[in-house]
Parts: structure tokens; sequence; C-alpha cells
């Protein structure tokens, strides 16, 4: 299993993986369990541009939705397909099942994201 | 009869060739469609339409009618939906030929009943409300509210006082509240409630400013307590700039008691499908009749009813109108009812079922307290919210597992989960038309599932077993949406 | 004495004991006595149901009714008994919102019937029963297109739909930053013609109707194709009575259909209720405002219907909710459903086919004997605009007196149009002697 230690968070619960010039985005294990039983991704569309803090998509799950920001500007170079049939995915394995990726314009804006430790305590606060 | 003929869709009852009604017969020359228009105009699919007899319709739609539960059955606590018994008049005179054969486009002179029914109605509202006039068109609740926020919109726009674009809404509010702020045009920011349960006017202050537009509030509140700072709110709103809207789901408590325009309120929406009696039809068409101060008058939605001399007409002739919300006039039908129940009430009636509706709501509370926790314990209004929280810690057993055993008790669910201020909330609201020994029956009941949860909880998970389906898979509907019947 | 009041005097001090206080104003302490109402509110005392029954019954009959032509979005067709004997169960009109399904399924599985029935109807995929009216509908299938649409702000729509719709769509946008562009017409049609040099990457959709105001059939030929080119989406309206004969949204390649379900069994009634329906591509469906009713089962494994998709909606999306609608109008939408089921496949076929028979039978009549002449010769389905020589409303005033409502002015919807158009509507329930005497009333009018 991806070790959430090495990826890099925001407080809406993203999780942002780097590979390269591409950053991988998926949601923490803390909102798939808030969540509940996701039932649907919106897949987004490839090509589309997002500036880093913008709305991307959605997850739902039976009594919430919840959006999920670019932790990066860039564009959509790679989506999930296997979360249209199968949206449980993000509930079975959180820190493996990316939603989207996206060729970042500026990875400077890693900076701005937290550590999973200064996530785990932005958790605790919200609480 | 088998359960599979019992549970059909009324298309898996359909026979090629039987029909169930007969077209008059045919008075001009027989022409084919293509003959008037051409082909590209027309139809190329058949439509799987069923094909039933009368009898078959007949049935059908009657086993459906037996598994639903309804007022007319039973006790029907809902909270904040004021699920009270619709009287039987209101039918009858909603019947009546006179009004239902209207065309909204006809004469006016042609229409003078209607119209003065009209005007009529939003006299008498004006009275409930302690407001100026109103409108009757919009078709909802929240349809209400949409056109409320329209008047918050065309007065800041005519005074061209245009920063003000931030509407209030307390975290207790209902959903709808927030979302038709948002889809009006304004950005909306949450109030907090204080330990009391009711709007932290703390909390108010730090929100007062030159973007201010108003709040929305209802009162009494979704705990179903009365805002004892109201007044001062007002002020403090006021005093900023702003506008106070009244969310009129909540009014059964306070009829002939304390009206919203005295409050302090500029703009206010009704649910005449609750307070007012007219029947809810499984979710609608209901009414969200708007009432307003002198200040807000200018901006109705077009066209009012007006009254000139003894004549009544449709007046479309109004300057500052936010413009036009609906096709026509509203939902007449309902309005017929609503007038029917104000005829039959009277002011002692209504005075008299906002009294019994209180007292039936604090009876209630009083006899569940002990056995539900009961977060804000204080005198209610017409409604009460307790919280399963403390049952959930000792035994698993949460709202929804109360809500679904009450209907294994043949009583209809509480509103669960709301207002999102209580965890594990469950919302009452017994109404006026409730009589004690009803009431009696529901508290024996809720302390027998209170005894259950104790003893055999999973007796209560597994509940219903009795009714015409068990509990109903969510997440597969959600997940794998089967909208629509499919012909094989 | 109040017949829905059950308490006795006995009662009402035996709870008030049980509760801790002496009276029922103890109950309403809580209100600060500065706003507190004092004396009575000054409305007449309750009356017993005779009195009242005389009230309305004398309201009903200050109104007049005559042998009707009207149209524009209201019609009058034949409303067949088993409408008025279903509706009128009380376990469909006392019953609220179906939120707990195990009791609930009656209304529910209703409401699939229905979204059923309108995805049949209308050729597409996905539907529901919560909109209000039509012009309503135009405005949450106008706000379906924006929120489905990446970085739009426009929405276009053909001068001849409906004025009133039009007025709608002006007070819901307003506010929003988002532009409204008419389009222009063309011999009482929408000029297509003018479509594509208003799209660009900004237009999130194209508003048309057909039948439209004049009652005109309007030719979507390719349309869909010109529009999806910009990911702009087609929204068309229809009187859906029309698609019982006529291509339907669907076929036209539409991706949401919209109109008013009026004229499937309920009544007139001064405009008010009927259903606003929706329909769009599955694509569409989570942005799809109001409620939606799934299927699924119960744990026994049993087919069972439910509220579905509710994530969508404004109760748990709050102020990031794209409609506010939380109604569902399942009692109106409940008429419709035995209407359908009632008139059945071939029946809608015949009444569709009998109104416009009926409809051109007046036409052709009043032009030949009448020597009328249409505002524009265009194909029609059971209405038609005629180009009078004097004001439509003088001509129509005219004839009421004949005891016919001779059709809609169109200048009274909007008054921006010529005062000489005259909408005339028939229906199946027109007989031949009625339209030869709306003929011979007419030639009276215009001597």
């Amino acid at each position: 299993m991806a070790s959430p230690e090495k990826l890099k968070f925001q407080k809406s619960h993203e999780w942002t993986r780097v590979e390269g010039s591409i950053a991988y985005v998926g949601i923490s294990d803390h909102a798939q369990e808030e969540l509940g039983d996701i039932v649907f991704v919106e897949i987004p569309e490839v090509d589309d541009e997002f500036e880093a803090g913008e709305e991307v998509t959605n997850i739902e799950s039976v009594k919430a939705a919840s959006p999920i920001y670019a932790p990066v500007s860039g564009k959509v170079v790679k989506v999930n397909q296997e979360l249209e049939e199968a949206p449980e995915l993000i509930n079975q394995k959180p820190y493996e099942a990316f939603i989207f990726a996206i060729e970042m314009t500026d990875p400077s804006e890693l900076d701005k994201l937290l550590s999973y430790e200064e996530y785990q305590k932005s958790i605790e606060e919200e609480e | 009869m088998s359960t599979q003929l019992k549970n059909k869709l009324i298309f898996e009852r359909s026979r090629e060739g039987r029909r169930g009604f007969r077209v008059p017969e045919l008075d001009v020359p027989a022409r084919k469609p293509e003959e008037m228009v051409d082909k590209k105009y027309l139809r190329v699919n058949e439509t799987a339409l069923p094909e039933v007899s009368e009898v078959d319709v007949i049935r059908h739609y009657t086993r459906l009618s037996q598994k639903n539960y309804c007022v007319d059955l039973g006790f029907y606590p809902l909270g904040s939906c004021t699920m009270k018994y619709n009287p039987k008049i209101n039918e009858v005179t909603a019947g009546l030929a006179g009004f239902a054969g209207l065309h909204p486009l006809q004469p006016q002179k042609t229409t003078q009943g209607i119209l003065e029914l009209m005007y009529d109605l939003t006299e008498r509202l004006c009275e409930v409300t302690g407001m100026s006039w109103g409108t009757l068109q919009p078709f909802a609740g929240a349809h209400g509210e949409f056109t409320g926020m329209k008047f918050f919109k065309s007065y800041f726009k005519k005074r061209g006082d245009t920063g003000r674009t931030k509407v209030l809404v307390p975290d207790a509010a209902h959903g709808t509240n927030p979302a038709s702020a948002h889809i009006s045009g304004f950005d909306v920011v949450e109030v907090k409630s204080n330990e009391k349960g009711m709007v932290s006017v703390e909390d108010l202050k730090q929100h007062l400013d030159e973007n201010l537009a108003g709040i929305m509030l209802t009162n009494p509140n979704t705990l179903g307590l009365y805002e004892e700072d109201i007044a001062e709110i007002a002020e403090l709103v006021h005093d900023a700039g702003g506008l106070l809207y009244y969310d009129g789901a909540n009014l059964n408590a306070v009829m002939g008691k304390s009206r919203p325009g005295d409050m302090g309120f500029d703009v206010v929406h009704l649910n005449l499908h609750k307070t007012f009696s007219t029947p809810h039809g499984g979710g609608g068409p209901g009414s969200g009749a708007v009432m307003v101060n002198k200040k807000l008058e200018p901006f109705l939605p077009a066209p009012t009813v007006r009254k000139r001399g003894s004549e009544y007409y449709l007046d479309h002739d109004i300057p500052d109108t936010m413009g036009r919300i609906s096709g026509f006039y509203g939902n007449i039908a309902v309005l017929v009812r609503a007038y029917t129940y104000i005829l039959t009430m009277g002011h002692d009636g209504l005075k008299r079922a906002s009294e019994l509706a209180v007292l039936n709501a604090n009876y209630l509370k009083e006899k569940l307290k002990g056995r539900y926790f009961l977060p804000y314990d204080r005198v209610c209004k017409h409604e009460f919210v307790l919280s399963a929280q403390k049952m959930k810690d000792a035994n698993g057993v949460n709202g929804t597992d109360v809500a679904k055993a009450l209907l294994e008790f043949g009583i209809h669910a509480p509103t669960v989960y709301f207002p999102l201020i209580v965890h594990e909330a469950m919302m009452f609201e017994p109404t006026e038309t409730e009589s004690r020994e009803s009431l009696d029956n529901f508290i024996e009941v809720m302390h027998e599932i209170a005894d259950l949860a104790e003893k055999d909880p999973d007796k209560l998970h597994a509940m219903p077993t009795s009714t015409p389906v068990r509990r109903v898979d969510q997440v597969q509907a959600a997940k794998h949406p089967v909208l629509r019947w499919q012909p094989e | 004495m109040f017949p829905y009041l059950p308490h006795t005097d006995k009662e009402i001090k035996e709870m008030l004991s049980e509760i801790g206080v002496g009276s029922i104003d103890e109950l309403f302490a809580d209100i600060p006595a500065k706003i507190r109402f004092k004396g009575e509110l000054n409305l007449p005392q309750g009356q017993s149901e005779l009195e009242v029954y005389k009230r309305l019954q004398a309201l009903a009959d200050k109104n007049q009714q005559a042998v009707s032509f009207l149209g524009a979005g209201n019609y009058d067709h034949i409303i067949p008994s088993t409408v008025g004997a279903l509706m009128g169960r009380t376990e469909f009109y006392t019953s609220y919102t179906p939120y707990q399904p195990e009791i609930s399924q009656g209304v529910l599985q209703a409401i699939f019937e229905f979204q059923t029935l309108m995805c049949e109807l209308t050729s597409l995929q996905v539907s529901n029963a919560s909109l209000y009216d039509g012009h309503t509908a135009a405005s949450e299938a106008c706000s379906l297109a924006i929120n489905s649409t990446r970085k739009t702000d426009t929405i276009l729509y053909s001068s001849t739909i409906h004025p009133y719709t039009k007025q709608v769509l002006e007070t819901y946008f307003e506010d929003l930053n988002i532009k409204l562009v008419e389009l222009p017409e063309k011999e009482g049609v929408l000029d297509t013609d003018s479509v594509k040099a208003q799209l660009g990457d900004n237009v999130a959709g194209l508003l048309v109707q057909s039948p439209n105001i004049y009652g005109n059939l309007e030719d979507y030929t390719g349309l869909s194709d010109v529009l999806h080119e910009h990911k702009s989406l087609l929204i068309v309206s229809s009187n859906p009575m029309a698609l019982g004969a006529i291509k339907s949204q669907g076929e036209w390649g539409a991706d949401i259909a919209i109109g008013d379900t009026q004229p499937f069994g309920l009544p007139a009634y001064y405009g008010g209720p009927s259903v606003g329906y929706i329909a769009a591509t599955e694509k569409l469906l989570r942005k799809m405002p109001g409620r939606i009713v799934g299927q699924s089962v119960d744990e026994d494994g049993k087919r069972a219907f439910v509220l579905t998709l509710q994530a969508r909606e404004q109760h748990i999306k709050r102020e990031r909710a794209t409609s506010n609608i939380c109604s569902n109008q399942a009692l109106a939408a409940l008429g419709n459903t035995i209407y359908l089921a009632t008139v059945g496949k071939e029946g809608l076929k015949e009444l569709a086919e009998q109104n416009m028979q009926k409809a051109h039978y007046l036409a052709e009549k009043l032009k030949k004997e009448a020597g009328l002449k249409m505002a524009a010769d265009h194909p029609f389905f059971n209405e038609f605009t005629l180009e009078l020589p004097k004001k439509a409303a003088d001509v129509a005033s005219a004839m009421e007196a004949d005891g016919i409502f001779a059709g809609v002015p169109l200048n009274q919807l909007d008054a921006s149009k010529s005062d000489k158009l005259l909408t005339v509507a028939v229906t199946e329930k027109r007989t031949v002697e009625e339209m030869d005497r709306y003929v011979q009333s007419m030639k009276g009018a215009l001597k």
C-alpha cells in the first residue's frame, strides 16, 4: 500500500503524489471514511486546464457530495477511468486510487501543500 | 394473488392491442398526419406507452396506493413538515368546476370569482403575518425563498446599493435557504448558533458590514425554539442596512401569537401546504406565497392581483417589478384549499391551532426526554429535536434505526439527521390535529423502542419487517442508477 | 368548535399539568412582550362547512366559461374519469415526500413510471417529476446546461419561445452574470442560419420551442451537430401532447427536453398546478435538478424504489447547490401517469392526430370561408396564428359575446408583437359544430 507519509495534502483532504512534472490527485483515508460508501466519481475531461485551488470535479456518497480542488495549476493529462465503474476503489485503497493527474505549470506551488504530519494536525483541529 | 402480479409496473401489465380509453368519433375529415405536415416533422419511434384496460389502470394504482402511508392513516410527526390533517371540505371546494375549468388567459371580467379569492386570500395572509401585500405565484417553499431573495436584489438595485452581496444563514437553517440565496446571486455566510440553540448575536455582529444584504431566519427555529433575541437581531440587521427574510416553514407555531411583521421581518414566505392544511400530495404541488412590507411592495413579481372599485384585476404595470417568476399565477388549486381552510378556522381557530400544536409538542417532549437525549431542554414551540447519539454510543442504535422501528409500529418516522447542529438528530412535530390518545400511543411506542435498544438492538436493526418492502439498498441505487423501466 | 382540533378541555388541563405549566399562555411566555401579538387577528370567526361551501360556490359562480380556443401553454383536453378517481385517493394526496421508502412505494413507483413515460415520449434517457411548470423548467434546463459545460456564461434562445418563458429566464439569470441572447425568427420559426454566428466557447446551450409560440413546428435538422461542435447543448421545449405525433426532442438530437404536462389529464385551473417535465441524456444525470427515483432492492432482494442520487440536492449541497428545488410535483405527475396509462400507446397517437386534424380543419375553413390568412404559412400541430385585418383583442371580445373564447391575442403576452395576431388552439374536445360556429362568429366580428 502506498504510504501517505510520502504524499502532499490539502486542507480540503486531497492528496498529491508527484512523478516528474505530473501530479496525481486522490482523497485521504480520513476523507473516504467521512464520506462513507462512495457511489460516484465524476471523471474530469483530459485537457481541461485548472488553476490551483479551482474545483476540478466531485465525488459523491449516498449522503454527501464533495468537491475536489486542484492542488496545483496545470492541465489534466490523465484520469482514472476505473473509478467510473468501481468508485468503491477509493474506499478500499484511498492512497492508490488517484482520480486525475495534472501536468504542472508551476511546480513551486507544491510548496504550499501540507505534509502528512501537518495534514493530520489540521484534521485534529477541525474536530 | 401472486406477489408477482401485485408488484408489477404498469408497463409490465401491458398487452398488445388492449385499450383503456375511447377517443370520441372524429367529426372532421380523416387525414393522415403526413398529409397535413411534412414527414420530417413527424415522430419516427413508437412509444412504449402501456396498453391496458381501464380496469387494469384502476387496480394497478389502487394497489399502489395501498403501499403508501399517509396522514389519513395515522400519526406523521415529521419535523418541519407540519403534517396536519387535510380537511375534506378543501377537496370539495377545490373541485368546483367554476374554478377548475378556467383558462389563465381568458378575459378577466370572466374570472372575477377566482381573482376575488386571490385578493381576499392575500389580504388574510397579510393579516396573519403582519405584512402589507404579497404574491401567490411561488409554486413551492423553495420557490418562495427564491422570490424573497429577488426582493432583496431588486431593493438594493433600486437604491444603487449593489455592493450588498452577502446573505447570512444560521447553521441550523433548512438546506434550501443557502441554496436559494446562492442561486439568486448572493454569497452565503453562515451564522453560528449559541449554547441555547439560538442565533448567536455575538457571531451575527461579526458579519454586519457594508456588504450585508440581509439574513434568512426561521422563527421558531429548526430546533423548535423561539428566537428570544429576534427584536435585537432585526434592529442590528436593519441598522447595518440589511433586510430580514422569514422562512415560514414554522409559522404553525405562532399564528395569532406573534407576527413576522411585528418581529421586524421585511419579507415572509409561507408554505400553504404546511400551515394552511393543503395536502402535500407525496411532495407537491404546494404553494410558497410571499408577503412583504410596504418597503418591498414596489418589487412584487408581475402580475399581482388588485382591486379597483368593485372590480378585481391582474396588475401587470409594476414599474420596479422583479419580473416574472412563473408562467401564470401560481398553484391556484392549492390556493382555493388554503382559502377554504382560513374561512373554516377564522381568527379564533388559527390561534387555537397554534396553541394546541405547541401544547402537543411540549407534551411529547416532556414524556420522551427521560428516555431520549434532549439537547436543548426548554419550552419548545411546535416541534423539538431529540438526539440518538447516546443510544448509538451505548447500544449501536442510531436515528435511522429509531425511524425504521416506528414504521414497524405503523407510525411515520420523524425527520432524521436534521438540523445539522445536533448529532443523530430526530425532529418531531406532532401538529394540533393529533388527539391525546394518538400522542400517548406514540409515547408508548417510543418507550418500547428505547427498551428494545437496550435489550435487543439487533431486532431494531432488522426493522421494519412488515412493511410493503424492507430497508432499501441506497448504495446500489446510487451506484448503478436504474431510473426508468426498459422495454425488453 | 373546530372539527379538526380533537382536544377536550379536560385533556388540555391534564396535558398542561403533565408538562408542569398552569396555562397555554405560559408555553408562549418566551415570546418577548414587545413583539407579542395582542388582541385578535382581524379575520372573521370560523364557520361551518355549509357556510364556507356557500361562499366558495358563490365565488366559483362568478367565473364564466365559453367554448374555448385558448392555448399558449394551457389547453382544454379530455380528462378520463380514472384520473380524478385515483388522484382523489387520500393515500396519495395526504402523504409527504417519500423519504421513508418502506412505506412510500406507491408514490415512488408512480414517479418511476412517470420518469419512464417522459423518457419514452422525449426519446431521452433520464427524467424526473420535480419541476413546477414549463416556464421554470426552461430556467432549470438552462442552469443544467451552464453547470454541465465548462466556463460558459451564455444561453441562446429563439425569439419564438413563449414570451413568458423569456421573462422567467430574465428573472432567474439577471443577477448571475449569465448572458441571454435572443436569436431572430424568420417567417414564424427560428432563423437557424443565425445560430452559427453566435456560437463560441462561452455558449452553454440553445433553447428552442416546437410547436413554438405561434403554434408552428420548427425544423431542427442538423442543429444539434452544429451545437455539439462547440460543446453547446440543445434544449427543446415541446407541448407533450404533440409528442404523440411530432418528432420528439431526442429524435432531433436534443440534450435536454422540457415542457409542461398540463395537457395530460390536469385541469386548466387558471394556470396551475401542473408539472414542468425535464428529460436529458444520461451524461447530464448527475447535474439534474430535483428529486429522482431509482430502482433498487430491499433486504430480502425484492424490487423496491427509492429517492436516489441525493448528493446533488440542496439539503446536502446547501450553498453549493445549483438548484434549490426540493418539492416533487408528485400528485400532478401521478395524474399525468394515470392519464397516459389510460389513453395508452394507441390512444395518445389517436388524440394527437385528432388535435391536428381538427386544428387543420378550422384553419382551412377560416382561410377559405372567412378569407383570413395565417401569420406565416408553416406546418403546425394544434395551434396556429392568424393575422387579422383588425385588432385581435377587439375580435376576441366580439366573439366572446357569441360564447366563444376565440384565442390569445399575442400582444397580450408580449407587447412588442403585432396587435393583429391571434393564436388559436383546437383540441380533440372541439366539435365540428363548434368550429363552424367559430367561423360564423369570426365573420361577424370582422364585419
